[in-house]
Order: C-alpha cells, then structure tokens, then sequence
C-alpha cells in the first residue's frame, strides 16, 4: 500500500515528489515514458517568469513569484544551471507604452520587484542589437533562464535519495476508487493508494476523468522553437518577450544557460497529444517574428528545432478557475488530487507547485517529517566550464574525464558513464543528452553518436552480458531503436 | 613526454599526415601529431571504396589504403602521435600554445614554434536544413551511418531514403544496398547532382536506385523510429511545388547536404575567418592571421578530392618548416588557396542508356559514346584517355566492376577489416562476391594485401585486405606514444 502515487515525472511530478519525500510517506511516481523529462518539461522556453504575466489573484500569480523567487536558492542546493539574466517586454508601437504600464502594475500587484519602464535610449544601452523598431520596453531583473531538464533531473533524482521510488515504462490505463484510496491499474501491474497525484501533463485530462464525473478537456498548445549555435548566444544577453502586435502574439529570443540562442514559441492548438512535429510554417514563422527583436537573428545558425505541447484546458471541471491553474482535490474524488493545466509558466512554478502540492497531501495525511532529509544535491561535474585545476583533479580521480565524446559541446567519457550510472540514470541517447549535453552541439551528434551508442552498449553489458546489445540501443521510446538486430550478413542481399 | 615542440599538427587524417611529413622532409625532427580518434588517417578509415589517389599515386587505392601509405611513413619516420587527445585551444605566439586532455596525461598544454590545423570538417546536421517533422531515431549523416558500417560493421537500417547527393550520400547508397539495406531513392533539391558522374554511375545507377533531381523531404514520419518521409517536387526557386507530395516509407534517412569546416578551435585562437569558404583567411604561405598557426585541408575549405588535400597540405607542412627556421616577419597579402570549379553534376537528358556512357574510370566522367560498326567492331569517341576506351568496350560487353567492403574479424565483437576484389569483376558476380565476403571471417592480424578469399566468385580475383589491423588500436583509453 502506498501512501501517494504520483503519475507523470515531468517537472511538476518531479517536484511534488522532492517535497513529499521531506516525510515519512511511501511514494511512486508512475511515468509512460522510459526517462525523467520526456513530455512539455522537455520542450519549452526554459525561462524563469519573473511573474507580471499572469493576472492578480489566480494560481498561476501566486505560485510564479513564488517559484521564480525560489529558484535561485534551488539551483544552489540541487546543482542545475540557471542564471538571473533579466527580461524584457519590447513594445514597438507608442501607443501601446500605456499596455506596458498595465503590465508593471500587475506585476507589482503580483509582488514581482524590480520592474522598470525603460525609454528607446536606455533600452538599447543594455540590449544594443534589440531592432530600431522598439520605442520602449519593461525591464523585470528578476526574469531568469534555467535548463528545464536540469531542473527536472535534479528534483526526481533528488526524491529518488530521499527514498521515492519511479518507475517508467508505467502507463496508468485506469483508475478505481477503493476502500482505503485507490487502485491505480498500469500496464505493468496494479498499485494500491492513499492518495493520487495526477500530474500527467497533456494527459492530465484523461487521468481525471478516470475518476471525476466533472469532466476536464485538455487540447494540447504546440509550441515551436529554432536553436541556435552558441556561436551567435551572445547576440543578447536578455531574454526578450514581444507585446502582442496587431500581427498576433510575438515570440520570445533569449540566451539559454547553455550559451545557445533560442528563438519561439508558435501556438497552435492542435488534437495529437503526441504531435510534437516542426512544421515549415512554424519555423517561418518563428523566424520572421524573432526579426523584430533582433534584426541580425543568423538564420544560417540554427542546429534544431523542435516543438513542445502545452498543457491548455478547454472545459474547466468544478472548482478550477478558466485560464488558471486547477490544483486541487478533483470534487467528487476525495484524495484525488489534480495538478493540471500547467501550461506556461509551469516551469517558472514549479518548485512552488511542488510545495504547494505537498501541503494539500500533507494536510490530508499528516505524515511525520523525516529526521534525515538529505537537500541537496551535486549534478554531473562539466567539463567544459570546469576550471583548469577542477578539470586536473576530476582527471585524477577518473582519468575518463580526460577523453572528450561529444566534441562540440565538449562532454567526455567521464560525464557520460555518471550520466549512466547515477541514480535515475540515463538509459537512452536522449537521456544522455539531456543530462550531460552530448549530442547536443552544433554537429547534432553526428561524431558523438556511434560512440555514446557504444558506451551504453558497454554498460549495459554489465547487467544483460547476452545478446545483442548495440541493437537494444535506445534514442528514448521502445521502437527508437538505431542498429539493426541482426548484422547484415543475416539478412540476404539486394533486396527488391 | 617533452612539453615543448617545435611543430605540432592537429589532426592525423590526410591533411596533418602530409603536412607533418613535410615538415619532416624539411628538417624538422621535433614533431607531435595530436588526434582525437584511436588511429592514424582520420575519416579514410572510413572511407572504404575505391577512388582515391589517382593524382598523387598514378593508381585507385581505397580510403585505407591511400591513409596507409602516409601511415606508413609517419611510423617509420617515427613521428610521434597521440590518440584519442582532444586539442581544446590554441593560441598564437612565440612559441605557440596548444592544450589538449586525454585519460592518460589529463589536461595539458604543448609549447610549439608552429602548429598546423587539420581538423578537417564535419556534415551538415538535419536542422540546418530546417527539414520540419519529428525527431526519432534513424536519421544519419551519411558519414555517421559510413561510420557505423565501415568501422563498427554495424547496420542502421534497412529501407533508406538519403537526401542530398553529394558524394558520401551516392558511395553510402550503395554501401547500404551491398550490405542488403532497400535503398528507395536519392532524393536532391538542386536540378543536378552535387557528386560526380561515375558515383551516380556505380553507386546509383548499377543497382537501379533512382535519382530524384529537385526533389526534397519536406517532412519526417515517425515518434520513435523514422516511419517514412513526405518527398516534394520543387520549383526553380527550390520552393516545394504543392500538391507533388508524395509519401515514401523508409526506417531510415541519411543526409548528404554539405560539409562545414571544422574551425572552433580557429575561431578561439582569434584567427580572422573568410566568409566564403568558412575556413580561417591565410596568406601564401598558408598561414593564417594568427602568426604560426597555419591550416590546410579541409579545415581551410572543403576538397572535393582527397590528393588535393594532400597536396595542400604537404605546402603547409613546408611552409611551417620554413617558418620554424626563418621566423618571417612579413604576413603578407591573403590569399585564398585555389578552388577547384566544381562542375554542376548534369546527365545528359534522353540519353541513350544503349550507346552512350559516363566513364567511371577517374572524377572527370567522360561522356563517352560507343557504335557498333557494321563490321562487328565498336567506334568509341568522347573519351579522352585510353582508360576511357577500355571502360567502353568492357561496358558494351561485359562490365567489371571492383568490389570494396569490410570481413570480420573471429572473435572480436563488432571488428572488421576493410577488403576489396583486387581487381574488377564481373558486374553479374557482384552478388555472389558480396555473398561470400559476407560469409568470411578471418583471424587477426591482418595487413594490406592479404588474400582474405581466394577465387572470389569463380571470377579468377581474389579478394584482399584493404587495411591493418592491429596497429594503434580503436580501444578505449589507448594512447599510443609513437616515439
């Protein structure tokens, strides 16, 4: 019997779980996919909102300040890059100024401090390559970036220390209510609960109606990015929303943690869950909006694009507020508890989220706090910005820190095996990459590939010695295999 | 290991091979060759097929064999190399400064006079391109699934679609097809081919794989493994033309859409960069703004033949040497270094497949035409070499052609040794060649010229060993100190 069951190890469900695991609870995250950070966690803006967006009074208010304020001491404790760089609003119509103005109240309604109304001469004093089409701009200090993978990784491996247990590969198929809970039915078996979270992202829909006569309709928002080489990251040193334009809503351009430029995202509401293809149209249009805050975007720079989903609910059940957040016990199921529609700022939110959660299972449960719980904890060491004598050391200690894998972004041996090897560790390419950043360079892993495929291969071996082991090679999903299972020889020649 | 050199190379493929040997012929004994992979000859390794060193050696060698004969020299010359060493930064000066870690020495700085760059160059990477879809599993550079092929003896699928049609794609479509992989098309957005006429020749048109000129993927299929693609027909302006969709099942696709040279560490070292041929500006003597740092190959731009690269980068080496004795002050003008033209790839439309034929015989690819006489006997004319000749009247009657491919080695998981047919053979005994190549595996250790399969076929030729093994080792953590 266990005391919670989380479903979904995204961001949110990462996050909750770090919180509960300061009690003595039994807690399970179940997650469909095989890694940490494979849903909307995975694709979004990695922006730490510093919170005037969202309207006084609703959740997702309260809970970005909250977050966005937290997140700095996080980064410290639980070793995930993030960086205070500032935000700014670009306004490029004088008679809009009045809109920006009404964004600074709000935001000081929201408790965000700092914020700024900045002229055409000082704007372009602290960003000069915003483009002259700007008039004005409203400055937030407190806006920030951070790796939402990083973020993620470091929560769940965090709860992983303190005694949760994730299981993936664990789809949640239905949903009962029972004497003592529930019993939550997976494809791999049937767990007994107290208490559910229902943290499931794009899903979280389905998971609540599993259960709620009061029904929640969730249509996925997808988002579409352009990534850019670090070559061209300093381009602007802040990150830059648009206010919406007579065009429509604008897109943002920001360094990312990891030195790169970003540019998007699009919205479209679409009804694949799994829908998260770039389409010619996206990227155009990411790429011509991003023109306006910042003529000299390189086009030619772009490594990746990528689109993400966003959580948007359509028809509010009971109790929930249009347009917000719904977290809370769904009405009609006590102990069932909604974490749902954590479109943007969810990331921003999170570590408020998380406490925010704890508290409502808490009050149901009245667990006892642990004596031990252990807060903090170290990421993988990286090489690249590592110092010369940290670089010496970490050589000494392991000499594979000494033979560089991925080129690009620098990532070596080293990091990957303890990517491999740590808890929660990764088991896919994908995983790799977004715990260490191999693959994730300007080449698109085209050197790195057949090398982080090996390594895998390698110690793998070490728990399944027999078979095939480069076939069993995954990118992230059960069918993203790379090798072929037999060699070629096996298979005839010249086909067709 | 002595910290302080008086040249130090970057790069062991070609380009570093023959600039180090150049430097060596010049006098200059005090040379150390960083690389980051575990042998010497950089991507030749994997670059098995036939072609290379026409110019240089007055014969066709396969990638191996063309490294082997500069390898060769390099270890009997005794210059010293490390492996599996990653350069992460060179500054220029009086000495210059190169750092670079690996397992054994960790992180470490190099004082040299000089230093060449020879990191040569890397693929264009699907987003680059902005091809909009998913993003699963099986989408490759061309080099990357070479790699998995050729070095691994890995395959990474079975039915293939490959954009772009520059060399590596053409060469990659038939590697995978000998191997067994359905290669559907090559698919290329330009209205002429960016390989050469005798690839489209022997990789494309001897195993039917169809050559879809302006054509593009304007979409990848598939959440976890590539499923298929959405292949367009485009205009004059390369813009999809729509309603051409058409919908290609595939579990795999290799890009082959240019390559960018490789110039991080150029770009750190605060070298001046020229625009067109993304590689570092020099001057006549190869070396670029930052005084002792000298490049060459495709670190510099991008060679469409490897003895051009060689023969850069002998020039380099030389003028290093010189640099390393005379020190000049002058920097004198930039230069860019010759470009060669590279000839727009067009086959003759209506061409009339019964009578005319692209010598595959060097990179020119004649067009040759061939009659029969009245008499029996063939006219042959559009040739311009007396190979074209040959190739003619082998084509009228019975065509050869050389097999290249790799045989496995007994007892070590994943190892192979690349082979050839020593000679050509006949085109009808390819599949039984490749058959039996597949069949093969033979015990370590092997060297060049081997006869690894006596008779291959029946044809009379042998099949033989195209590289070494056991000379520097692909293991990890092996570095092998050469002096």
């Amino acid at each position: 019997m266990y005391d919670v069951v989380i479903i979904g190890a995204g961001v949110s469900g990462c996050a909750i779980a770090r919180e509960l695991s300061r009690y003595r609870l039994k807690i399970v995250v179940l997650e469909k996919e095989s890694d940490l950070c494979e849903g909307t966690s995975k694709a979004n803006s990695g922006i730490a909102h510093a919170g005037y967006d969202a309207l006084p009074g609703t959740l997702k208010a309260k809970l970005n300040v909250e977050g966005s304020r937290k997140m700095e001491s996080l980064s410290k404790e639980l070793d995930f890059p993030y960086k205070k760089n500032g935000s700014l609003v670009l306004c490029f119509d004088e008679e809009d100024v009045e809109k920006l103005e009404e964004l600074k109240r709000r935001g000081e309604v929201n408790g965000v401090k700092g914020l700024q109304i900045l002229n055409r001469e000082e704007l372009f004093a602290i960003e000069p390559s915003v483009g002259e089409r700007a008039v004005a701009a409203l400055f937030a200090p407190d806006g920030g970036i951070v790796c939402p993978f990083g973020l993620t990784i470091a929560l769940a491996e965090n709860a992983a220390i303190n005694g949760v247990e994730f299981r993936f590969d664990t789809k949640v198929v239905g949903i009962q209510k029972c004497e003592e809970g529930y019993l939550v039915k997976t494809g791999k078996g049937e767990i007994q609960t107290k208490i559910v979270v229902n943290a499931a992202g794009v899903y979280a829909d389905e998971i609540h109606n599993m259960v709620s006569a009061h029904q929640m309709k969730i249509v996925p928002r997808k988002g579409e990015y352009l990534l850019y080489d670090q070559r061209v990251g300093h381009l602007v040193s802040h990150t830059l929303f648009q206010l919406p334009t007579a065009l429509g809503k604008g897109v943002l351009v920001t360094p990312t943690v990891h030195g790169n430029l970003l540019a998007g995202p699009t919205a479209q509401d679409i009804q694949d869950k799994e829908g998260i293809d770039t389409t010619s149209e996206g990227m155009a249009k990411v790429q011509e909006k991003a023109l306006l805050s910042v003529p000299q975007m390189p086009g030619r720079q772009v490594i990746t694009s990528f689109a993400g989903l966003r959580a948007h609910i359509v028809q509010m059940p009971e109790g929930g507020r249009e347009g917000d957040f719904l977290i809370g016990e769904a009405a009609d199921a006590a102990g069932f508890i909604d974490v749902a529609g954590m479109e943007s700022p969810g990331l921003s939110c999170a570590p408020a989220t998380g406490e925010y959660t704890a508290k409502l299972v808490t009050e149901i449960l009245k667990p006892e706090k642990k004596e031990k719980f252990i807060g903090t904890r170290k990421g993988i060491p990286n090489m690249a910005h590592a110092s010369d004598e940290e670089k010496h050391r970490l050589i000494q200690e392991d000499p594979a820190y000494g033979n560089v894998i991925c080129r690009c972004e620098m990532v070596t041996e080293g990091e990957i095996l303890n990517a491999i090897r740590r808890p929660l560790g990764a088991t896919t390419t994908d995983g790799i990459k977004r715990r260490t950043r191999a693959g994730m360079g300007r080449c698109q892993s085209g050197f790195c590939n057949p090398k982080v495929v090996e390594l895998l291969a390698l110690e793998l071996a070490k728990k399944e010695p027999d078979g095939d082991l480069y076939s069993k090679i995954r990118k992230s999903g059960a069918d993203s295999w790379y090798l072929t299972e037999n060699g070629p020889e096996e298979r005839g020649l010249f086909h067709g | 290991m002595d910290k302080k050199k008086e040249l130090v190379v970057i790069g062991a493929g070609p380009a570093g091979m023959a600039a180090a040997l150049a430097a060596y012929e010049k006098g200059i004994r005090d040379i150390l060759i960083l690389e980051r992979d575990g042998e010497l000859g950089g991507i030749l390794n994997q670059c098995i097929h036939n072609g290379f060193g026409l110019h240089t050696f007055k014969e066709e060698l396969t990638g191996p064999e063309y490294a082997a004969r500069y390898a060769d020299r390099i270890r009997e010359k005794q210059i010293p190399s490390l492996f599996h060493t990653m350069v992460t930064a060179v500054r220029s000066g009086n000495p210059c400064t190169v750092t670079a870690m690996n397992k054994e020495m960790g992180l470490f700085q190099v004082k040299a006079e000089a230093v060449v760059l020879a990191m040569g160059c890397r693929e264009r990477p699907r987003g680059a391109m902005n091809i909009p879809g998913f993003r699963p599993a099986g989408i490759y550079s061309a080099g990357t699934a070479q790699r998995y092929v050729n070095i691994e003896g890995r395959m990474p699928g079975k039915e293939v679609v490959v954009l772009g049609s520059g060399d590596i794609g053409l060469i990659m479509a038939r590697r995978m097809t000998l191997q067994g992989a359905k290669v559907k098309l090559v698919a290329e957005i330009m209205p002429y081919s960016g390989g050469l006429r005798r690839n489209i020749v022997q990789c494309l048109d001897d195993y039917g794989i169809p050559l879809m000129l302006s054509h593009t993927v304007t979409k990848i299929h598939g959440k976890d493994r590539v499923e298929g693609v959405t292949l367009s027909e485009v205009d004059e302006h390369l813009n999809p033309i729509p309603g051409s969709e058409k919908l290609i099942s595939c579990d795999t696709v290799l890009l082959s859409c240019g390559l960018i040279p490789e110039n991080e560490l150029t770009l750190d070292a605060g070298a001046v960069m020229d625009e067109v041929t993304q590689g570092p500006i020099v001057n006549d003597r190869l070396e670029t703004t930052e005084r002792g740092i000298f490049a060459c190959g495709n670190v510099l731009h991008v060679h469409d033949l490897v003895d051009n690269v060689s023969k850069e980068a002998q020039q380099a080496g030389a003028y290093a040497a010189e640099y390393i004795r005379n020190k000049k002050n002058e920097w004198g003008k930039p230069l860019r270094p010759p470009i060669p033209q590279k000839t727009k790839c067009t086959l003759p439309r209506g061409r009339d497949m019964g009578s005319q034929l692209i010598c595959i015989g060097c990179p020119v690819g004649c067009l040759i035409t061939a009659k029969k006489e009245r008499d029996g006997s063939l006219k042959i004319t559009g040739n311009t070499c007396k190979k074209g000749e040959d190739y003619a009247r082998n084509e009228m009657t019975a065509p050869v052609r050389m097999v290249t491919s790799f045989i496995r080695l007994e007892g070590e998981d994943g190892k192979v040794v690349p082979v050839k047919t020593a000679r050509e053979i006949p085109k009808g005994c390819i599949r039984a060649c490749m058959e039996e190549i597949c069949r093969t595996v033979v015990k370590g250790p092997v060297k060049i010229g081997d006869v690894l399969i006596a008779n291959t076929a029946d044809t009379g030729v042998d099949v033989v060993a195209t590289g070494n093994t056991g000379l520097g080792g692909r293991e990890y953590g092996q570095i092998y100190h050469g002096a």
